[in-house]
């Protein structure tokens, strides 16, 4: 149950982090804190890689809709990359993939969950 | 105090005669005692050094002074030792609420199983700890049957309050012939304008109309259900798109309907289920419904209970999520 986040501004309208490990009930208030750290203005942009993120459950979730919540509130805007199959199909379960801005790990074929 | 006092000279006189592993070990008893009388680190040595002054006629200044400076520094040991056993309290105290509400709980959320003719219905819900975040819920009526599951995201107390939310806004529906989209909506809006920013609620819900056999069903962001056709002896999941509860104020659902036949099954659950992990990583959806297809002949809550054991072994008895499976059958 482990969990890095590193977010780096090389300018000011854009953010880059990286999240890398499990986000669950245990790691995912660390999350939301450094999310919390960001200076969310107008006009910003968050893109936040989670090729590294080999599990997230439901609190994760929870952790990007209320970060999402803020980012619209503001008028900026956030994505998600690096999607593994597990993680996009959570994300498109939810609805979330239809509201926020997602995009699976390059390279990875979409299977269909029907049996 | 005094009673102590003796005693504990008495131990001391007869080490420093002999010192033996018996004489030692009456230390340990007597330390024992002390505690439980709450007799600070301090004291017993301050104990010790009458004791001592008392056996031996006569101690060097030095040793006197030595043993002064030593109950000076175990005066922070005195306080830092009370503070832990007033946490222990606390956290004692803590439980038994826990284990209270957790009681309230369960009342609350007490709900019947209907009972129809041609339907089987089994369920098993588990709390992964105290407090359920979990939630299922039937509606019965001379036609209909409705049926609930809802996952609240986010855990412990505040989740279980979340749900009271969902329980209201069934309690406020016109019964079970309401349509699912629009139960789905009411839900919604409640838990959207009440819930924290960071609370969320998946949740499926379907309405069976006994006289047509149909099933019509909508999803708010829940794990879809399984279908199980007795007469292809196949599952398909019933895919419905909607946004989790508690997001947005306005979300659109989609709404579709299906036929059960004598045989057919709906498996619903929670991600406690889908979720499950053993050593080897995530237990696959092939291996549940492996599991479930096993058993499909025996009765909807024999079939619940089953799945649940398996999975239960499988992920070597540690339940990480609350496991919510209800079975639907149509016999």
């Amino acid at each position: 149950m482990n969990i890095s986040v590193e977010l780096h501004q090389k300018e000011p309208l854009i953010i880059n982090g990286i999240i890398k490990g499990e986000i669950d009930a245990f790691t995912a208030p660390i999350l939301r804190e450094k999310l919390a750290e960001i200076d969310i203005k107008e006009n910003l942009q968050v893109i936040i890689d989670l090729t590294d993120v080999s599990y997230m459950d439901s609190t994760g979730l929870g952790v990007f809709v209320g970060f999402y919540k803020s980012i619209n509130a503001s008028n900026s805007h956030m994505e998600l990359i690096g999607l593994s199959s597990r993680l996009k199909r959570l994300f498109d379960i939810t609805g979330l993939g239809e509201i926020m801005d997602i995009q699976a790990s390059s390279g990875e074929v979409k299977i269909d969950e029907t049996v | 105090m005094q009673e102590f006092k003796k005693k504990y000279k008495k131990i001391l006189e007869q080490y420093l005669l002999k010192q033996t592993e018996h004489n030692l070990y009456e230390g340990q008893n007597i330390s024992r005692e002390l505690i439980q009388k709450n007799i600070s680190p301090e004291e017993v040595i301050s104990i010790h050094k009458a004791s001592l002054e008392e056996i031996l006629s006569d101690i060097d200044g030095d040793v006197q002074h030595s043993f002064d400076l030593l109950i000076e520094v175990m005066v922070r040991y005195g306080l830092a030792l009370k503070e832990h056993q007033t946490l222990i309290q606390k956290q004692q105290n803590l439980k038994m609420e826990m284990e209270l509400a957790a009681n309230v709980q369960q009342t609350l959320l007490k709900t019947k199983v209907p009972k129809e003719i041609d339907l089987d219905i089994g369920i098993i819900t588990v709390p992964a700890k105290e407090m359920n975040g979990d939630y299922a819920h039937f509606l019965h009526d001379n036609t209909h049957v409705g049926i609930a599951v809802a996952d609240v995201i986010g855990k412990g107390i505040p989740a279980a309050l979340c749900m009271s939310m969902i329980k209201y806004g069934m309690d406020s529906l016109d019964g079970a012939e309401t349509d699912p989209v629009i139960v789905l909506d009411v839900i919604n809006r409640i838990v959207e304008k009440s819930v924290s920013d960071s609370m969320f609620i998946s949740m499926f819900y379907g309405k069976y109309d006994t006289s047509k056999s149909e099933f019509t069903y909508a999803s708010a962001g829940h794990e879809p259900p399984l279908f199980y056709c007795s007469e292809s002896s196949s599952f398909s999941e019933l895919q419905a798109k909607g946004l989790l509860l508690g997001v947005i104020p306005n979300v659109k659902y989609e709404q579709h309907s299906i036929t059960l036949n004598k045989g057919d099954f709906v498996v619903m659950m929670t991600d406690g289920v889908t979720e499950c992990r053993s050593k080897e990583g995530f237990i696959e959806q092939k291996t549940i419904m492996d599991i479930i297809e096993n058993v499909r002949d025996q009765s909807a809550q024999e079939m619940v209970e089953y799945v649940f054991h398996k999975l239960e072994e499988l992920q070597d008895f540690e339940q990480r999520d609350d496991f919510t499976l209800v079975i639907f059958k149509k016999v």
